[in-house]
């Protein structure tokens, strides 16, 4: 693959990777952020694959096809089983408005390049330079883990927030060693798991997942 | 990182075969509390179990005093590239091993207390058995790590295992509890797993002739700190600041903490307030060191004394108007925690030699008083402190206790941790920062008349007839079952804790080691 192909298709994939996590503050319905999730999966474990491929690491190559399993596949399913059970299918009420979330997206994706200015500038190259998508999704994860009030959208915030981290990791070391890479894919597939158990109890306990239910506790 | 790894496989000082030290210290630590957890597993909640998991945290102290000795003279142990034990290392796994033993020795009280009132049905009794070995085990895992990146994952790890323990008691407010501390620390981990990946491409880029290529093999990184490049450095160090700050407790992701230490059962909070945070500031402990080269040493230092003082700021102003004791605890773990990152960002080795002993002290009263907490619980019904009244007639030698607790955490001879936090506040001074210290006393001396004053009101105010009643009925429910476990698996571990507590205090054992542990992780 010639250096200006792969270039172009690192710079598609973040596009996309970035697109998608802007979508899912856009849309309300959770089945669909599910799905854009999953696809945003796809796009990482793709640029895995292709900086392995441009690479030539076996063990990236590895990489992307755990990235595949667990981000495309497992994850989005368990989070569909957690919607299945709820029987809740809109973010309902979102402290802030879809409009004012787009704007602060864009804000957001502003503040990422300017933040990440020393991390490109240490070692300049196509991947480095797509960096700040990775630094962007992060800081929208948070941006929904804040403003949303359903248990299922913070866990989505989270999800993406980690995918920043893995986008970032992937465009900055190529990958870091394969032992850290399982222990945190299996640190987020339990963090899942634990709070898919949570949140079935809280919907025992409270009737919903509404987190504004959760006042219990203050002092 | 191959001499010490020459220095650790070699024959050394007072012990006969350092290879054989190297394999039992590192890994009875963690092995043994797994095997106690798959008994548990297999067997549930039975008498020898839970005295199968007092067992295993002895074994993770004794690793830790094996260590101790072998690492007093600044050497270290190593198994393969992945496990690692020095000084520091070797304080770590005193604390945990010493936590734990009081809090899983208490752990059989207090369950077989709950299974008797029928406030814990066997498949809880059998998830809390499996649980808190595996939390010991991961914490253990954590400071044995040799890689940055598995130590991450161990921190990561003790999330999991104790999301569960937090919720133990079911209901409205432990499900809150847990879910905040979950998505709470989740994401604040998270950041700090950002902030490693950071650190690793900074050494991947850190170029000279024997480049070190990638790692996150921390010994590598401190060799060759001052080749990491300052700008990805500064980004990851406010990242691993913020991130394992939330699970050390301190501002600005701090909110889990009360919530989860006054909902966990008692003998968890001890290990969660006692240990887990110390744990996670151990992580910054290491990482500072690398920062300090890194980066122009200020940077580190500032960071560390604004969420240190903000934390003991906020820890103290919450404290004053507090109603509920466990919260109270938990706060106070909060402003300790502050002191700590206050003893981390004035750095010299008298200053972490200072806030190591006052980890220990600090887990080990706490340990004392989450434990004894949870049996005012059991006896009075409530945790709000108007509740609870003259508790030093009604039942004296746990009110004896209970007091005796709050001495050693206020600091008051002959606990140790007086003398640590009297070598902090020198140590403090010493760098030029007297005007941390000003600002820190007064803090304290908030925190002082903040815990003093309820606290006489529980042991000595009178209590009225209304009142009475009530304790007087739960007294009878619950007295039989408090009363049969009374003299040893509630009162022992405690006494012991104490005991340990004066012993540090005054017959100073621990001197060498601490000052070798802080010859590691100190810079001028």
């Amino acid at each position: 693959m010639s250096a200006a192909l792969s270039a172009q298709l690192l710079d598609a994939l973040c596009g996309g990777i970035l697109l998608t996590a802007v979508l899912t503050l856009w849309r309300r319905d959770l089945a669909a952020i599910v799905s854009l999730l999953a696809i945003q999966g796809a796009l990482i474990a793709g640029l895995a694959l292709l900086l392995g491929i441009t690479e030539s690491s076996v063990e990236l190559c590895l990489a992307a096809l755990g990235v595949a399993v667990l981000k495309a596949g497992v994850l989005p399913a368990i989070l569909r089983r957690v919607l299945a059970d709820s029987g809740e299918v809109r973010e309902t009420a979102p402290l802030v408005n879809v409009t004012a979330s787009l704007l602060a997206a864009a804000a957001l994706t502003l503040l990422a390049y300017v933040l990440s200015g020393p991390l490109v500038a240490l070692a300049p190259s196509a991947a480095t330079r797509a960096l700040p998508v990775g630094i962007a999704v992060v800081l929208l994860g948070f941006f929904m883990l804040v403003t949303r009030r359903r248990a299922l959208s913070q866990v989505i915030g989270f999800l993406l927030l980690d995918n920043g981290i893995t986008t970032a990791a992937f465009l900055a070391t190529s990958g870091v060693p394969l032992v850290v890479e399982l222990g945190v894919s299996l640190d987020v597939l339990l963090v899942v798991l634990v709070l898919q158990i949570v949140a079935a109890r809280m919907r025992t306990a409270f009737g919903s997942t509404d987190l504004d239910g959760l006042d219990g506790l203050r002092d | 990182m191959s001499l010490l790894m020459v220095q650790g496989v070699l024959p050394h000082g007072a012990l006969p075969d350092r290879g054989l030290t190297a394999m039992c210290v590192l890994l009875v630590p963690v092995v043994v509390p797994a095997l106690a957890a798959a008994l548990a597993a297999a067997f549930g909640w039975r008498r020898s179990v839970a005295w199968a998991a007092v067992g295993a945290s002895s074994a993770v102290l004794s690793a830790g005093i094996v260590a101790a000795v072998a690492t007093v003279d600044g050497s270290s142990l190593a198994v393969g590239g992945l496990l690692r034990a020095d000084a520091l290392t070797a304080v770590m796994l005193l604390v945990i091993g010493g936590v734990s033993v009081i809090a899983t020795w208490a752990s059989v009280g207090y369950i077989n207390g709950e299974l008797l009132t029928q406030k814990t049905t066997s498949s809880g009794a059998r998830r809390y058995a499996i649980l808190v070995p595996l939390f010991i085990s991961t914490m253990a895992g954590t400071v044995l790590a040799a890689n940055l990146g598995v130590m991450w994952a161990g921190i990561e790890a003790t999330t999991i295992v104790t999301a569960f323990l937090v919720g133990h008691h079911g209901g409205r407010r432990a499900v809150e509890a847990t879910w905040k501390y979950v998505i709470i620390c989740s994401v604040g981990i998270a950041l700090a797993y950002l902030g490693t990946v950071l650190v690793y491409y900074a050494s991947q880029h850190a170029g000279g002739a024997d480049g070190i290529k990638g790692t996150l093999d921390w010994t590598t990184l401190v060799a060759h700190a001052d080749r990491l490049d300052p700008g990805v450095m500064r980004i990851a160090v406010v990242l691993l600041v913020l991130g394992f700050g939330t699970k050390v407790g301190l501002v600005p992701l701090h909110s889990w903490l009360p919530d989860a230490h006054s909902e966990a059962p008692a003998p968890v909070s001890a290990l969660m307030s006692g240990v887990l945070l110390s744990v996670a500031g151990y992580a910054l402990l290491r990482y500072r060191v690398i920062a300090a080269v890194a980066l122009d040493p200020g940077f580190i230092r500032t960071l560390l004394l604004v969420v240190g003082i903000g934390s003991v700021a906020f820890a103290a102003s919450m404290m004053i108007a507090q109603r509920d004791y466990k919260r109270l605890l938990a706060y106070s773990s909060m402003e300790h925690m502050g002191l700590v990152a206050i003893g981390m960002a004035v750095g010299t080795p008298l200053a972490i030699a200072a806030l190591l002993l006052h980890v220990l002290g600090h887990g080990l009263a706490k340990a004392v008083l989450f434990c004894a907490s949870g049996q005012v619980l059991e006896i009075t019904g409530t945790t709000r402190m108007d509740g609870v009244r003259g508790l030093l007639t009604r039942r004296p030698v746990l009110a004896g206790l209970f007091a005796l607790g709050f001495a050693a955490l206020l600091g008051l001879p002959p606990f140790s941790l007086f003398g640590s936090e009297l070598a902090l506040a020198r140590a403090t001074a010493g760098a030029g920062l007297s005007w941390v210290v000003g600002v820190s006393l007064l803090l304290l001396l908030v925190v002082f008349i903040a815990i003093a004053r309820p606290v006489a009101d529980m042991l000595f105010g009178p209590h009225d007839g209304a009142e009475r009643g009530g304790i007087g009925e739960r007294d009878a429910r619950t007295g039989a079952a408090t009363a049969a476990m009374q003299p040893a698996a509630s009162v022992v571990p405690l006494v012991l804790g104490l005991v340990a507590l004066v012993v540090i205090g005054v017959a100073a054992p621990l001197d060498g080691l601490l000052q070798s542990a802080a010859a590691i992780v100190g810079t001028r």
